[in-house]
């Protein structure tokens, strides 16, 4: 893969050094982070988990990406990981084979996703409220499949894919990554990114200049969907099985908070799956540092809630102002590109 | 006589850097009391960012402001507000749902036993308006209002909260005649009281109607200040475009077209447009006369396929097309520069690149993507072709200026080269020679064969483009006007026949 | 067959059928079908009604207490013998158990108590989570015999009783023995997937070879862990020893696999003692204690665990 391109990693630049500095805390209350060795056929070590245990999130926040881009938001990505889990997991127990139960459960993402999508795009239900539907409905639903018990199950070609490796990897990190590459690649190498991004910024206008931004809209669902279905995937592979009560339990809003966290405005526009990435890695990240530093989980959440404070702090527009200004104030007026949000405020005019 | 009292306020050196532009170089204004001072000059040339500087709604690189003798430093709108400058946008900046009392009342409430007296308020705010001239029901909603009332509010919200500056952004630009004369009492009464008052607009005429002197900007500088009564229009005109408008004479060129392109039988949109029969030819420019609310953008609307008709059919070059929404109407090669440029027409944070891209971009598809290189050609062309003023390709096209913003549109829709363009109010809230040079733009195309559709709320304008005037009134077309017939008198004849 | 029976008979503790009970009504509200345990609980007590043939009319509250009040109602106007109710909240039930009383219908509370009056219900089935945690503590005591054993311990969501009361007992049965000690404690939220993510956090932060045994709050979590450990290399059951609590069917399997070495049962049968109760009560007038503590029983690879789950695994969880 070639570099990424010098305005790229402007882009990305303020989340790599968070997630630099994550790491680095979590060498702080463990020395041996970074130690990674092969074990048992595999890549064993913390910051294999990290990238492990941050595909759930990554895989969502791929296509929530794409979704806030538009200015939507998708709530239900959490309830149809558990359907596609409790799919995937039944239709093995019914014994057939991986793989239908694999296309199965991106065949009921993808009907999850084109629902929200006709919602918001056809009948223009506000996507809060038009994913909100699915966000109750769909833990329903899985139960419904799994019958309220956790479906265990012992295929082995559906179990590589949440706790397999392939060449020592753990298979979930090459799907996030291959899929990432892939999205990142067909929306920048095709013209979708900047459709999307109209879409996301004036609707109106996109669709006055000859955008279908209805199939666009219905596009963006459908890929969260799928995605969420991915993620839910691996999520009950990891398991053995599908626990339709507690897959993907809240992970909408860390997903959420990936894409926040990776520089993307909720407001919708100019978006960064990359950077969103960065951002799942960066939660993840934070996770780890709570789960090695052995403090009991009373200020489990305490400390998350600390650390994504500062991160967002860190990363507000008056800190980046005054950052820009800080830089700027020498003998020279830089010819820098303000600081990622700062251009909005003037919208208000 | 003013030279000799102090000045009101007084701005000196102020400088403002954008990245790969010097908005403002030290550009200096000096306001008296009691006196309407213009801010003139096109878009883009720094009247807005000025303005932005004095308010402190951007920190300045460089300059002082005196205000009232004294040195101040604002840091916000908030802060100019309190040292004693207030500022009224075209965009009236008050709360819609709220009543009138409570916006001129908003944050500092009377309060009795520390609870809001609505009734107090009320009676105060009754006050503060017979005092501008205005006899209205303080405890409406501001939207039971016109715009030109809801201005006068927001002026007087300004005037009680800041007092010394009054700063007047295009107030006018979406007022009626009445209501500008309207406006134009309260400013007298006010420069009465002593304020000092920037008035910022595009309309010369009442440049000349309302203000004592003038400050011209062009290109981020001052290029005079003067006093109104000793200069003529043409005056002011040439110091804002450095150059002498060349008087336009117009040529007729009354049954010029070539075969008619498109043809609408019947079409029409119960409660929009009643239905009407219409043929444009290549190489003619159909005006749209009518009132505000005639019927003027609806048609156009109803033509692109952004709302649908109810009733009739579309013909292209004689053959039936459908048109049910915008993406037809751009793969039949239609193109529409909509009214409103910010809402429907600018895509604000994407690149003006991107923007002049995007239309022809749709129409091939996503699958399609068109290369960088010939993106950055297009753009580039139409950058020179339309005189577009910008730092870079690359900057977000809602920090153009209006004129050029409108430019950018146009670049939009001729990239995908159309044979049937249609302009609604392609003038509205552009500078002088932005104005001329569009109308030249417009001429050009139909000399080349293209087929216009323009609907203008201003006549002059229509008349120097158009070879044929189709006249709205009450949503429905109620005449047409051709050849020698097309002048603003007729215009102005055939929109109030029945209702005179 | 006669093992199989006699098994049975220990996990779901039919009592004998009594000739009397033949025309008994009795109402049963459910809070819902939220796990898999409540799941077992529902059709453990179908299966103790069908066998004492009772008639059980059976309400599924769909985790709210309004239907809960609806169901209670609708029991008392059809004059039913008594009522089971599985409370899905503590507080807000005086009245309708008020008129319960009026009706002189028994009430008798399942798997958890209210905030009421004593007076107001015959009884409370319910299990001992204090006391399991020891069971799982005392097992591990035993077991270790004096030999050192740190210990990671998997909590259950931070705060709920269950997560609280487990590991009070736990804490309470390995207290005076140095050999035992506890490094590291987590929440792994009651789920098979969290369980797993936190117990590879404690294989690294430890190492594997560092940790003796894993005791978790629920089987789900041990479940998890087992792959976590698998994972990394070395033998759950063996390397690692692991006890939990819940006794659900994949814990069983688990233990018959070798890789589990214990659970203590949470019964799913809070239905049988309170049928008991309800006969006795209303054949005789024998009053019941007010707090019926089901067994908290251990099972290790001793029993027939493979058996046990072919049982279980169809009870619903």
């Amino acid at each position: 893969m070639p570099g990424p391109k010098p305005s790229t990693l402007k882009r990305i630049t303020p989340q790599l050094l968070i997630l630099a500095a994550a790491l680095l805390l979590n060498v702080l209350v463990f020395p041996d982070f970074f130690h990674v060795d092969f074990r048992n056929g595999r890549l064993f070590g913390n910051l294999i988990d990290v990238l492990n245990r941050g595909a759930p999130v990554a895989l969502l926040c791929i296509g929530m990406t794409l979704v806030i881009a538009t200015k939507g938001i998708d709530l239900s990505v959490g309830a149809v990981m558990a359907i596609a889990g409790a799919t995937a997991a039944s239709v093995v127990v019914e014994g057939h084979g991986w793989g239908t139960a694999l296309i199965a459960a991106l065949a009921t993402g993808a009907l999850c996703g084109l629902w929200n999508g006709i919602l918001v795009a056809v009948l223009r239900i506000q996507p809060i409220v038009a994913t909100l539907v699915l966000m109750v409905a769909g833990r329903g639903v899985a139960q419904l499949i799994t019958e309220g018990k956790i479906l265990t199950f012992s295929n082995e070609g559906l179990i590589h894919l949440g706790a397999g490796t392939v060449l020592g990897v753990p298979t979930p990190i090459l799907i996030w990554m291959a899929l990432g590459a892939t999205v990142i690649f067909v929306v920048r190498k095709s013209a979708l990114g900047m459709l999307i991004e109209a879409i996301g910024i004036n609707e109106r206008s996109s669709r006055l200049a000859g955008i279908n931004s209805r199939v666009l809209l219905i596009c963006v669902y459908l890929v969260s969907g799928l995605c969420a279905a991915l993620a839910g995937v691996i999520v009950a592979a990891d398991i053995k099985g599908a626990d339709a009560n507690n897959a993907g339990l809240w992970l909408e809003l860390d997903a959420i908070l990936a894409v926040v966290i990776g520089g993307n405005s909720l407001l919708g526009g100019r978006f960064s799956i990359l950077a969103s990435l960065l951002g799942a890695m960066i939660i993840q990240s934070v996770n780890s540092v709570i789960l090695l530093s052995g403090m009991p989980p009373e200020f489990n959440l305490v400390i998350k809630a600390v650390l994504i404070l500062a991160i967002l702090v860190i990363q507000s527009p008056r800190i980046g102002n005054l950052v820009y200004m800080l830089r700027a104030s020498g003998p020279q007026p830089q010819p820098d590109t303000p600081p990622i949000h700062a251009n909005r405020k003037e919208e208000a005019k | 006589m003013q030279d000799q009292m102090r000045p009101m306020l007084h701005a000196r050196g102020i400088s403002k850097f954008f990245p790969g532009t010097i908005a403002l170089d030290e550009v200096e204004l000096c306001l008296h009391p009691g006196e309407v001072h213009a801010l003139l000059g096109e878009n883009g040339a720094g009247k807005s960012t000025l303005i932005k500087c004095l308010t402190g709604a951007y920190r300045r690189d460089g300059g002082t402001i005196e205000l009232d003798g004294q040195e101040v430093d604002p840091q916000s709108t908030a802060d100019s507000q309190r040292l004693g400058i207030g500022t009224v946008y075209q965009e009236v900046n008050l709360l819609p749902n709220l009543t009138v009392a409570e916006n001129l009342f908003l944050g500092r409430q009377p309060r009795r036993a520390g609870l809001v007296s609505r009734r107090k308020m009320n009676a105060q705010a009754g006050e503060l308006l017979r005092g501008y001239g205005l006899e209205i029901d303080p405890a409406e909603p501001l939207t039971a209002y016109s715009v030109a009332i809801q201005q006068v509010v927001a002026i007087a919200r300004a005037v009680e909260m800041s007092g010394k500056v009054l700063i007047l952004d295009e107030p006018t630009a979406s007022l009626d005649r009445d209501e500008v004369q309207l406006l134009f009492s309260v400013i007298r009464q006010l420069k009465d009281r002593g304020l000092a008052i920037v008035f910022i607009t595009h309309f010369l005429d009442q440049v000349f109607d309302i203000s004592d002197r003038a400050t011209v900007l062009r290109n981020g500088q001052v290029v005079g200040t003067r006093v109104l009564s000793q200069v003529s229009q043409k005056d002011v005109v040439t110091l804002m475009l450095g150059r002498q408008l060349e008087a336009r004479v117009h040529e007729r060129r009354a049954g010029a077209a070539g075969k008619p392109l498109v043809e609408f039988r019947g079409l029409g949109k119960r409660g929009s447009i009643a239905p009407f029969d219409l043929t444009v030819h290549e190489g003619e420019v159909v005006g749209l006369a009518g009132l505000l609310g005639s019927g003027r953008t609806e048609t156009a609307n109803l033509v692109f396929g952004v709302d649908q008709a109810d009733s009739g059919s579309i013909h292209l070059r004689g053959k039936e097309i459908s048109v049910s929404n915008p993406r037809e109407a751009v793969t039949h090669r239609f193109a529409l520069c909509p009214e409103d440029r910010k809402t429907e027409g600018i895509v604000g944070d994407l690149s003006v690149r991107e923007n002049i891209a995007i239309a022809l971009q749709a129409r091939q598809g996503w699958m399609r993507p068109i290369p960088k290189a010939r993106i950055n050609e297009i753009a580039e062309n139409y950058v020179r072709a339309l005189d577009i003023r910008l730092a870079s390709l690359d900057m977000p096209i809602r920090l153009l200026s209006g004129g050029n913003q409108q430019k950018a549109l146009l670049a939009r829709w001729l990239a995908t080269n159309p044979d049937f363009l249609i302009l609604d109010e392609p003038t509205r809230g552009i500078d002088v020679g932005a104005h001329a040079e569009i109308i030249a733009l417009i001429e050009q195309l139909r000399a080349d064969g293209m087929a216009l559709l323009v609907a203008s709320s201003e006549l002059e304008e229509l008349v120097a483009y158009s070879t044929r005037v189709v006249v709205l009134r009450d949503r429905r077309q109620v005449g047409e006007l051709t050849g020698d017939r097309i002048t603003p008198d007729n215009i102005v004849h055939a929109i109030a026949e029945e209702t005179a | 067959m006669f093992t199989k029976q006699a098994l049975l008979a220990s996990v779901v503790a039919f009592a004998p059928v009594t000739a009397m009970a033949a025309d008994m009504t009795i109402g049963f509200s459910q809070i819902g079908s939220e796990s898999g345990w409540r799941a077992a609980e529902t059709t453990v007590t179908k299966q103790e009604a069908e066998s004492r043939g009772i008639d059980l009319k059976f309400a599924d509250a769909q985790q709210k207490q309004e239907n809960q009040i609806k169901a209670i109602r609708s029991f008392i106007a059809q004059g039913v013998d008594g009522i089971l109710i599985a409370p899905v909240v503590a507080t807000g039930w005086d009245e309708v158990l008020e008129e319960a009383q009026d009706a002189e219908i028994p009430v008798v509370l399942l798997d958890r108590t209210v905030d009421a009056d004593e007076s107001l219900y015959l009884t409370a089935v319910t299990s001992d989570l204090v006391h399991e945690g020891s069971v799982a503590g005392q097992w591990l005591v035993d077991e270790m015999a004096g030999e050192d054993c740190p210990i990671v311990e998997l909590q259950g969501t931070t705060g709920s009783s269950p997560a609280i009361d487990r590991k009070t007992g736990f804490e309470q049965a390995i207290e005076g023995n140095d050999n035992l000690e506890i490094i590291r404690s987590q929440t792994g939220d009651f789920t098979r997937s969290q369980g797993k993510v936190v117990m590879e956090s404690f294989l690294k932060a430890e190492g594997g070879e560092n940790i003796c045994a894993l005791y978790a709050h629920n089987d789900d979590m041990a479940v998890g862990a087992i792959q976590a450990i698998k994972e990394a290399g070395l033998k759950p059951g063996e390397d690692i020893l692991i006890v939990a609590i819940d006794a659900v069917p994949d814990a069983h399997q688990a233990i018959a696999n070798g890789e589990m070495n214990a659970t203590i049962e949470l019964t799913p049968n809070m239905a049988g003692p309170a049928l008991d109760a309800l006969e006795a009560y209303l054949a005789d007038g024998t009053t019941p204690p007010k707090w019926i503590q089901t067994e908290s029983k251990l099972f290790t690879a001793e029993d027939d665990n493979q058996a046990i789950y072919e049982i279980k695994k169809d009870l619903g969880y």
